[in-house]
């Protein structure tokens, strides 16, 4: 599992391996601990993965606890809804989380922790 | 075969009303022609009222729109006065020259307001209050404040008084008579009314006669007989209406007071029908719409060639379309010696009921402030029902038949089917839920459009909503058309019918046949949806945890930290020592940080961390303590005192029901939280009379008590009934949990249920009625089955452990290398 990515500009040493798809489920999300903050990795129902800082602007409320529904999570604290892509909140509220990205090989999933995250 | 030609002059709500009927009866008989004065189409004439006072705009009382005299093949000439009908030639001729032959024609011309001829009533500032233009010119006089005079204090100038005055202008009634609105209210019901409209600033002057309307060539103001000056902009003449009778006499055909038509509406020469204000049979005219629309319905069924019936007077309600003041008024209500009357005041609430009694019939009822009862009232007076038995209690209106039954459902339950609803389009109740049934209307517009009820003043739409909630039960939402969320126009009602209807049996098969708008739903609807689908399929369909909220998903309440509470069973509020010192030793081995008693009798640990959860619940599963279901959709706790175990007062076993109760009940999903309480006597310790559902244990057996609230809400419990023994209990408990699992909106209290199905609708089936109790009891007991696993003892054994690890760990005491997903 350690295939080369051609098809990145980036180095291969900025992307890590944090699992396989099926570590999470569909409308799903699992955590990745770092010694920054914790990441919320998220599997949509049509398999497309996304990763962003679990932390919700609002309240700072965990975001891999949310429910997944199309391209949005609902955070479990005060029901913001955040861009699975943007990281922006939708409908009424304003704010951000910084995302991450995200490359799948085969049903692997690396994400790319230096990427800065995006405003 | 040659459509024969029909002709009508005039374009008002009767003709239009007759049309509806024709189209229905005999859609290709005729060619339709009409001839109209004004120069538009047809509107809702009782309904400017609130236009006036702003309420509504015209677009929202259009009856027939551009589209439907296209649609339905109608010549319309507007702005044409028809001027001369040739009954030889058969043909009418139009001021601007328009003429058309006619095989049957209909004379709908109407009334005219009539204008008091006082000197200045030709001055500018001098309306009617009759069509859309002498609204826009109030308007337009309204929009420069000022004061205005209305003469007449019937029915219209009210209207006009009160529409004028909402738009911010002075306003006073000048009305002849002693008081108002004689014609339609005793003197009693006329100075309530005076008084009110006193109250919201509008001068009222009865026993006043108009001298002179004064001004040069505008209004300035009038003067009374007795001298007295009052300024105005704009005065408005609302004393009666006249029939348009001018065109029917140049043609020679009979007239008196209006056109005489026989009681088949034909005039004088059979080719010629007549509908209206115009019209006068039996020698009545008339000016309230309900009349008129009956008089279309037996046209159309002539113009049809239909069976028809003859045209019978009957009284007509009047309510007066002032927003805030109910009255209400029908029949004959003078005094007499052969009647009696009886009469309720209540001055603090400024009610006033009166009901006029002949040879123990009802002929007659004035109802000033609550109205609730006019229409029981009409229903007697129409049916000549014999009062005599009722006579005492009569003036307390059709709850009190029932027994002090106050389920304003019950009310309308209880008539009959021929009862009149609707008094502008005569609409009885048969007609409405026949429709509601035969059509599968679901929403307040769709009776509007099938059956007219409700669709002209509007004032009995409360009427036709709880027709709608009794005929639909459960389907109908008051509120319609709510939708469950932005996923889908349907609401939650109508989405728990069609899941059963339909056999839907997953979210993915729910969102695609009931049309979702959305690809995954969101976080309103899936919870619903899963918890719909569990409650409908036991143990068929599959729990969709990515549906579920994190409480529930993973069986603990999330703290605003990110951490999480545990709180264990403690049945009926019970412990010991092992299960005191399992709670000690697990708090200090997850150094949980804070210890606190709940108000449902149990111990909640806070500040869990997500990863040691299956691992407290390890250790409190070792004791025997599972899951307290603290956060979840479900039953929570049922809290007890301790009964005749210990207590001097106790009358039964309060606390070994309790622990039965829910032991039975626990594990079980429902619409929103469930939580009981069993008190062992009335003092009740437990609380009971606050829960969802609570038993208080009297000396001859067991209180059942429901639909409480104490949290947002605070409501006391409503007492079902009281029963024998303790299996009873949990048979009727069981049944009413179920009859709420299946009926109940997702996040929707007991309390807030039963308001909406209605109490009586509980009562009669978990209560009289053994069967169904019995039904839904064993439905419950069934779902049971597959709902009593503690879902904390399978996460221990492994279930959704991705739940409760990191996918990866990539921190700095480990290396990248070493991080394996879980699972």
């Amino acid at each position: 599992m350690n295939a080369a990515t051609p098809f990145t500009r980036l180095a291969d040493a900025e992307w890590v391996r944090v699992g396989t798809i099926d570590d999470i489920p569909r409308q799903g999300a699992r955590c990745v601990k770092t010694d920054g903050p914790t990441i919320a990795v998220f599997r949509t129902e049509d398999d497309r993965i996304f990763a962003m800082q679990d932390n919700c602007p609002h309240r700072q409320g965990p975001l891999s606890q949310g429910i997944v529904h199309g391209n949005c999570v609902t955070c479990p604290l005060h029901n913001w809804v955040l861009s699975l892509e943007t990281g922006l909140a939708q409908g009424a509220d304003e704010g951000s989380v910084p995302t991450y990205a995200v490359r799948l090989e085969g049903r692997t999933i690396h994400l790319n922790l230096q990427n800065s995250p995006a405003a | 075969m040659a459509r024969e030609r029909l002709v009508i002059v005039g374009n008002g709500m009767a003709p239009g009303r007759m049309l509806e009927h024709l189209f229905e009866l005999a859609p290709e008989r005729y060619d339709v022609t009409i001839f109209n004065a004004e120069p538009r189409v047809n509107y809702d004439r009782i309904m400017l009222s609130p236009v006036l006072s702003g309420e509504k705009a015209f677009k929202d009382i259009v009856i027939h729109d551009d589209a439907w005299y296209e649609d339905n093949g109608v010549t319309l000439h507007r702005g044409a006065k028809v001027e001369k009908i040739d009954r030889d030639a058969k043909t009418v001729t139009s001021a601007n020259g328009i003429t058309a032959e006619y095989d049957r024609l209909v004379i709908a011309t109407g009334s005219a307001p009539f204008i008091i001829p006082v000197p200045g009533h030709q001055l500018d500032g001098v309306l009617a209050y009759r069509d859309l233009d002498d609204v826009e010119k109030m308007h337009g006089y309204a929009a420069t404040g000022g004061s205005a005079v209305v003469i007449g204090g019937g029915l219209l100038g009210l209207e006009a008084a009160a529409g004028l005055h909402m738009k911010g202008m002075k306003v006073t009634v000048i009305h002849l008579m002693p008081t108002l609105m004689e014609r339609q209210l005793d003197t009693a019901a006329g100075y309530l009314l005076q008084k009110e409209l006193q109250g919201r600033g509008i001068d009222i002057r009865c026993g006043a006669n108009t001298k002179q309307i004064l001004g040069d060539d505008k209004v300035t103001g009038i003067e009374l007989e007795d001298g007295t000056v009052i300024d105005a902009d704009v005065v408005v003449m609302a004393v009666g209406i006249r029939p348009n009778t001018g065109l029917a006499r140049e043609a020679g055909l009979e007239v008196n007071r209006g056109i005489v038509c026989d009681a088949q509406l034909r005039t004088s020469d059979p080719a010629i029908s007549s509908v209206g204000e115009c019209v006068e049979v039996d020698g009545r005219v008339y000016g309230l719409v309900a009349p008129l629309y009956t008089m279309a319905k037996i046209l159309a069924a002539d113009l049809a060639g239909a069976p028809i019936d003859n045209y019978v007077h009957s009284e007509t309600p009047t309510k007066l379309k002032v927003t805030g003041v109910n009255l209400y008024s029908v029949g004959d209500f003078a005094e007499g010696e052969d009647r009696e009357e009886v009469v309720m005041r209540d001055a603090a609430r400024g009610t006033y009921k009166r009901v006029i009694i002949k040879d123990d019939r009802v002929i007659g009822a004035v109802l000033y402030g609550d109205v609730a009862d006019g229409g029981w009232y009409n229903e007697l007076l129409r049916k000549g029902e014999d009062v005599r038995d009722i006579r005492e209690t009569l003036i307390f209106g059709q709850a009190f038949q029932n027994a002090g039954n106050s389920d304003p459902l019950a009310a309308v339950a209880n008539l009959a089917d021929d009862a009149e609803i609707c008094g502008c389009n005569g609409i009885c109740k048969g007609a409405i839920t026949g429709a509601i049934k035969d059509k599968g209307l679901s929403t307040l517009d769709e009776v509007r459009a099938h059956t007219k009820a409700s669709a002209s003043c509007g004032s009995c739409t409360g009427l036709v909503e709880s027709l709608m909630a009794l005929t639909l039960g459960d389907d109908f939402d008051a509120s319609a058309p709510k939708s469950m969320c932005g996923c889908t126009h349907l609401g939650h009602g109508e989405v728990r019918r069609l899941i059963k209807a339909n056999g839907l049996k997953s979210i993915p098969a729910v969102m695609q046949e009931l049309e979702w708008t959305t690809s995954g739903g969101c976080a309103k609807c899936r919870p619903a949806l899963n918890y719909y689908l569990l409650s409908d399929w036991p143990g068929e369909y599959v729990d969709d945890n990515q549906s579920r909220f994190i409480n529930e998903r993973v069986h603990a309440n999330i703290q605003k930290d990110g951490t999480y509470s545990v709180i264990p069973r403690m049945w009926g509020g019970m412990t010991n020592s092992d299960e005191l010192r399992a709670i000690a030793d697990v708090v200090d081995k997850f150094q949980i940080p804070t210890v606190h008693v709940t108000g449902g009798q149990r111990i909640d640990l806070l500040g869990v961390k997500k990863e040691d959860l299956p691992g407290v619940w390890a250790d409190l599963n070792k004791a025997g303590m599972v899951s307290g279901h603290a956060y979840g959709k479900s039953l929570r706790t049922v809290k007890t005192c301790v009964g005749t175990n210990w207590c001097r007062m106790g009358t039964q076993d309060s606390t070994g029901l309790g622990v039965a109760l829910e032991k039975f009940l626990w594990g079980s999903w429902t619409p929103h939280k469930v939580k009981l309480a069993v008190s062992g006597c009335p003092r009740n310790c437990a609380e009971a009379t606050c829960k969802d559902i609570g038993v208080v244990c009297v000396d001859s057996g067991y209180e059942l008590h429901y639909a409480g609230a104490a949290g947002l809400h605070i409501q006391g419990t409503k007492k079902l009934t009281t029963l024998e023994t303790e299996e009873e209990v949990m048979e009727v408990t069981a049944a009413m949990m179920q009859m709420y699992r299946e009926q109940g909106y997702y996040l929707e209290r007991i309390y807030k249920w039963a308001d909406r199905v209605g109490h009586d609708t509980i009562r009669e089936q978990i209560l009289d009625n053994k069967e169904t109790r019995r039904a839904y009891y064993e439905r419950f007991v069934f779902s049971q089955r597959f709902a009593q696993t503690d879902p904390w003892s399978e996460r221990v054994s492994g279930k959704d452990k991705h739940e409760f690890k990191p996918m990866a760990d990539l921190s700095s005491p480990h290396a990248p290398s070493q991080m394996e997903p879980a699972e």
